[in-house]
């Protein structure tokens, strides 16, 4: 956290003298929604990177099982002994990284970052609030999943390791493995949960009862409607795996069954538990969280892309009722679809149909909102920077994460496609290249406003242009590799399937599906040299970046612009009043081409008025 | 700096932040204890026939629990009602008996939870089953003393209700013993989801309780500040309060009846 | 003083609905464990009256103590989907579980 205190001093002059305080009460454990939105960012840009170093160096495995990690090898054998020796990565370590590379990515970086940074610090501001409703709770939501990320990475250290079950855990393999990771995992998704749930009671009851007089539903930023979408989702879904997780941290710790069947038999021999659970019950119950889960995943970027989209096309959103109303039952039907992530598990046709339909339902939605935000295009006067390069990349990006999508709901061609290297390319496009594009592009688009100063552009489109070829490097030849039948969770990279061990044996993996293992760690690596300019840029930018003249340097209409820059405690100078919807863009008669949502009619001096 | 509708409620929606945020809060509690439930309706189904246990808790200290909760959801409505009234004696009366209550609850409870570990099963070599609460006095190094009766199959211990042959005094030598296990959480799943469930409930009774001793105590003092803000406090606690009645309204029948 | 007054009879309003409530909730316990030991032939018509006896308290403490009688629509929304939700956790669970082809065969 030695970031904190590098963005901070750009605040300080911004605080009034009626904040609390101290350094501590200001910077640490403070309960300014600005503050905890960087707090969570600075943290989750943090676990995105080392999210990203984990999977860096399982690819290395993958290409070149057995042979030393280069470069990082030494570190991981003197932070993590046994499991990392000569820098060789074992098989366990292999799976340890796997089950806390998705961890970290989806419940400590992506989620955080979409709904605890940008929703907390957006929020407030863009519905005319002076803070969340419940500041205190705000700040023990990020000090919970602060120490819930402590867990976790506490779990690396421990005798055997972190978890290794993946990050779905499931049962009874999570249960019966002997080390303790699984449990630091259960105690860290139990803090995570609490954390989310806490949030998304703050965020919800902000949105409702905080909105600035004449912001009703239908001026609300389209942003503002997705991430409520997403804190219901969150609210409502968490909660069975938080029971989940207390089930299997007692079949953990208290020897009880819930998960473990009658007669299981753990390295031949048979298991000294009374047995009579169902493994089925795990699934069940991860499921219905984290399917949801996508969506909240998803919402927030697209509602990012949204806001930066209809600023950089200089016209109305198009369909903003529908996009509403296609977001509002997108997140009901995300409830509803979860067991299409079972249909080996055996079920019947009836419930499996049941399940293919919503499933395919769903993609409905996510149709309208995608098709809305690209027929916005048409006609507008787009303004090319590198937020907007960011937010139009997620279109198609995201587009092709969602239509990889359909093969897998359908239980036919799932039955070929689980469990395939094709499943990891098909969601890796719906939240690497398309969400983390999104959340690139809001960093990129509300810098000005946190600190007062723009992010360099030709860096910003270097980066964007080196992220775009190599996200796309590594994740388009893994449908190749699924479909050739490689299975996602080997740490050999599908070596002992090659043709050369098993020749002529139908699904051995030929020697070029084999080679793209090394081509796709080439392509990791560079998309990892295409951070630096990112991560450098963005440290830069905070003392050394071109300062905006003005406050509202994208000329936007919603409010959170009109505050000054960075905003000061309390953040309105004068409590604002709402006038119109979020999206006024278009000629006018005064030669501008946009009216801010707090411009009252009467301001307009008679002139004609047209939003 | 001053955040809207603390203690007002907001015209256009009418409940004040804490109300909504106790209302989302308690929506995620119906998921939580939802996903134990289905948890519990899982298990049961999937349990092969005649092989879930029945009548293991006292209906007894069950329904007395009911009731006290009840009584105490009743008292906790009537410490809000007598604060909205001004009538701060009448409040601490009734947030006390609220106390009162809930703790004896809680050691009914803990009463409940010790009689089960104490109840041990015990396989003999001779193939039969010892079951019954061990006389922690009398037993030793070499013998194992329970009160209780022997049955030749376990199966004969799944039906609490039926009436069965007079408890006496065990007395087994600790070497005629395969296998000797309390009735914790790791017996059955029957068991472990008692423990879950009751026990995740547990934690909520004391929870509540912690909240109302705080507001019964220390935190009255925001009475003579400001009487609204704290009517309101005591409101929402009582809202959680009567979700925690609430689910033990369905565990009790739950667990203990069917 | 007529402030106060109607206060008052508000509080004691309050009281007498309480206990009726509380007798109410106390009659139908006991009621609820009477057909726990009634000799009824059918196990599932037993499950079913306890349910719909545990389910009536239930309304009694929601509907009078939560006052989700007279709530505002807010909450009301909140909690339809709420309960939609639980519906669809424990009714999808209960038929993927009713669903399952037998092991081995079909």
């Amino acid at each position: 956290m030695q970031a904190t205190s590098t963005v901070l001093p750009h605040l300080k002059h911004a605080e009034h003298s009626e904040a609390p305080g101290g350094f501590w009460r200001t910077y640490v454990f403070s309960t300014d929604h600005k503050v905890i939105g960087i707090q969570y960012g600075l943290t989750a840009l943090c676990f995105l990177l080392l999210g990203f170093f984990l999977i860096l160096t399982m690819r290395w495995q993958i290409a070149h099982p057995g042979e030393p990690v280069p470069v990082v090898g030494w570190f991981l054998e003197k932070v993590l002994g046994s499991p990392a020796s000569k820098g060789v990565m074992s098989p366990d370590l292999y799976n340890m990284f796997g089950a806390m590379h998705g961890t970290i990515m989806v419940f400590l970086a992506i989620v955080p970052l979409a709904v605890g940074a940008f929703g907390n610090y957006l929020i407030p501001l863009m519905i005319g609030a002076n803070d969340m409703a419940f500041p205190r709770l705000n700040m023990m939501s990020y000090q919970l999943y602060f120490l819930g990320g402590v867990v976790m990475l506490a779990s690396f250290l421990i005798p055997g390791g972190a978890a290794q079950a993946g990050w779905t855990s499931y049962s009874p393999l999570a249960t019966v493995i002997p080390t303790d990771g699984q449990t630091f995992w259960l105690i860290g998704m139990i803090l995570l949960i609490t954390s989310s749930l806490l949030g998304s009671v703050n965020i919800i009851t902000t949105i409702v009862q905080l909105r600035a007089p004449g912001m009703t539903w239908m001026r609300l930023p389209f942003f503002v409607w997705a991430q409520l979408v997403a804190s219901f989702l969150l609210l409502l879904a968490f909660p069975p795996l938080e029971a989940a997780g207390i089930l299997q941290l007692m079949d953990k710790v208290a020897g009880t069954s819930f998960f473990l069947p009658t007669g299981l038999a753990v390295g031949g021999a048979t298991a000294n538990i009374s047995g009579g659970g169902s493994p089925l019950l795990w699934q069940h119950l991860f499921w219905f969280l984290a399917h949801p889960e996508v969506y909240v995943l998803i919402l927030p970027a697209l509602g990012i892309v949204a806001e930066i989209l209809s600023n950089n096309i200089r016209k109305p959103l198009w369909g903003y009722r529908t996009m509403v109303y296609a977001v509002l039952t997108l997140g009901f039907l995300s409830f509803l679809v979860w067991a299409h992530h079972m249909y080996l598990t055996g079920m019947g046709t009836r419930i499996s149909t049941f399940f293919q339909t919503t499933t395919i339902i769903i993609s409905i939605p996510s149709v309208i909102l995608l098709t809305c935000l690209l027929i916005s295009l048409w006609g507008g006067s787009i303004r090319i920077n590198t937020p907007m390069l960011f937010a139009l990349a997620f279109l198609p990006m995201f587009g092709i994460g969602g239509l990889t999508g359909l093969p897998l709901g359908f239980a036919a061609s799932d039955i070929q496609l689980h469990d395939t290297y094709y499943v990891i390319g098909h969601f890796h496009y719906v939240v690497a290249p398309g969400t983390i594009f999104a959340l690139f592009a809001g960093i990129y688009y509300w810098f000005p406003k946190l600190t007062g100063r723009r992010m360099n552009e030709f860096w910003g489109r270097v980066h964007f242009w080196c992220s775009l070829l190599f996200m796309n490097a590594v994740f388009m030849p893994m449908f190749a590799q699924g479909f050739a039948g490689m299975l996602r969770r080997m740490s050999d990279g599908g070596l002992s399937y090659s043709t050369r061990v098993a020749p002529g044996v139908e699904g051995t993996l030929s020697d070029f599906i084999l080679g793209l293992n090394n081509y796709i760690l080439w392509a990791a690596v560079g998309l990892g040299l295409a951070q630096i300019p990112f991560i450098v840029n963005l440290f830069r930018s905070i003392w050394r970046g071109e300062p905006v003249r003005d406050d509202n340097p994208w000329q936007s209409t919603t409010l959170e612009w009109q505050t000054p820059t960075p905003p000061p405690h309390g953040n309105f100078l004068r409590p604002p009043s709402v006038h119109r919807w979020a999206y006024a863009y278009g000629p006018r008669a005064d030669g501008t081409d946009y009216l801010p949502q707090s411009v009252p009619e009467s301001a307009l001096s008679g002139q004609a008025t047209r939003s | 700096m001053e955040i809207a509708y603390t203690v007002q409620p907001r015209p256009d929606t009418g409940v004040y932040n804490a109300k909504l945020g106790m209302w989302l809060f308690l929506a995620s509690e119906v998921m939580l204890f939802g996903g134990l439930f289905s948890a519990y309706v899982f298990l049961r189904m999937g349990a092969p026939p005649d092989t879930w246990p029945h009548g293991w808790l006292s209906v007894p200290l069950g329904t007395l629990n009911t009731l006290l909760l009840a009584a105490s959801a009743v008292t906790t409505l009537l410490a809000w009602a007598a604060c909205k009234a001004r009538r701060f004696d009448r409040f601490k009366l009734h947030l006390g008996l609220t106390l009162i209550l809930g703790t004896i609850f809680l050691g009914i409870k803990g009463y409940e939870y010790r009689d089960k570990w104490l109840h041990y099963e015990v396989q003999l070599k001779d193939g039969r089953i010892a079951d019954g609460h061990l006389v922690r006095a009398r037993t030793t190094a070499e013998t194992v003393v329970l009160h209780g009766r022997y049955v030749a199959d376990r199966r004969e211990l799944l039906d609490g209700r039926r009436k069965h042959g007079p408890h006496e005094e065990l007395v087994i030598p600790r070497d005629q013993i395969v296998r000797m296990q309390n009735y914790a959480p790791r017996h059955n799943t029957f068991m472990a989801i008692y423990f879950a469930l009751t026990g995740l409930h547990g934690l909520h009774v004391l929870g509540g309780l912690v909240v109302f001793a705080y507001l019964w105590g220390p935190g009255s003092r925001l009475w003579h500040v400001d009487p609204e803000h704290f009517t309101n406090r005591v409101e929402v606690a009582g809202l959680f309060w009567h979700f925690v009645d609430l689910v033990w309204i369905f565990l009790f029948p739950v667990l203990y009846l069917t | 003083m007529k402030e106060a007054l109607s206060k008052e009879d508000v509080y004691r309003a309050a009281v007498v609905r309480c206990r009726t409530v509380l007798l109410v909730v106390a009659a139908v316990t006991l009621c609820m464990v009477g057909a726990a030991y009634a000799p009824l032939a059918e196990p599932g018509l037993r499950t079913g009256l306890i349910l719909a006896a545990a389910g009536f308290n239930a309304f009694l403490v929601a509907g009078h103590l939560m006052h989700l009688l007279q709530e505002r629509n807010v909450i009301y929304s909140l909690l339809a989907f709420t309960v939609l939700f639980f519906a669809a956790l424990m009714g999808l669970c209960i038929w993927a579980h009713g669903d399952t082809p037998a092991p081995g065969g079909v």
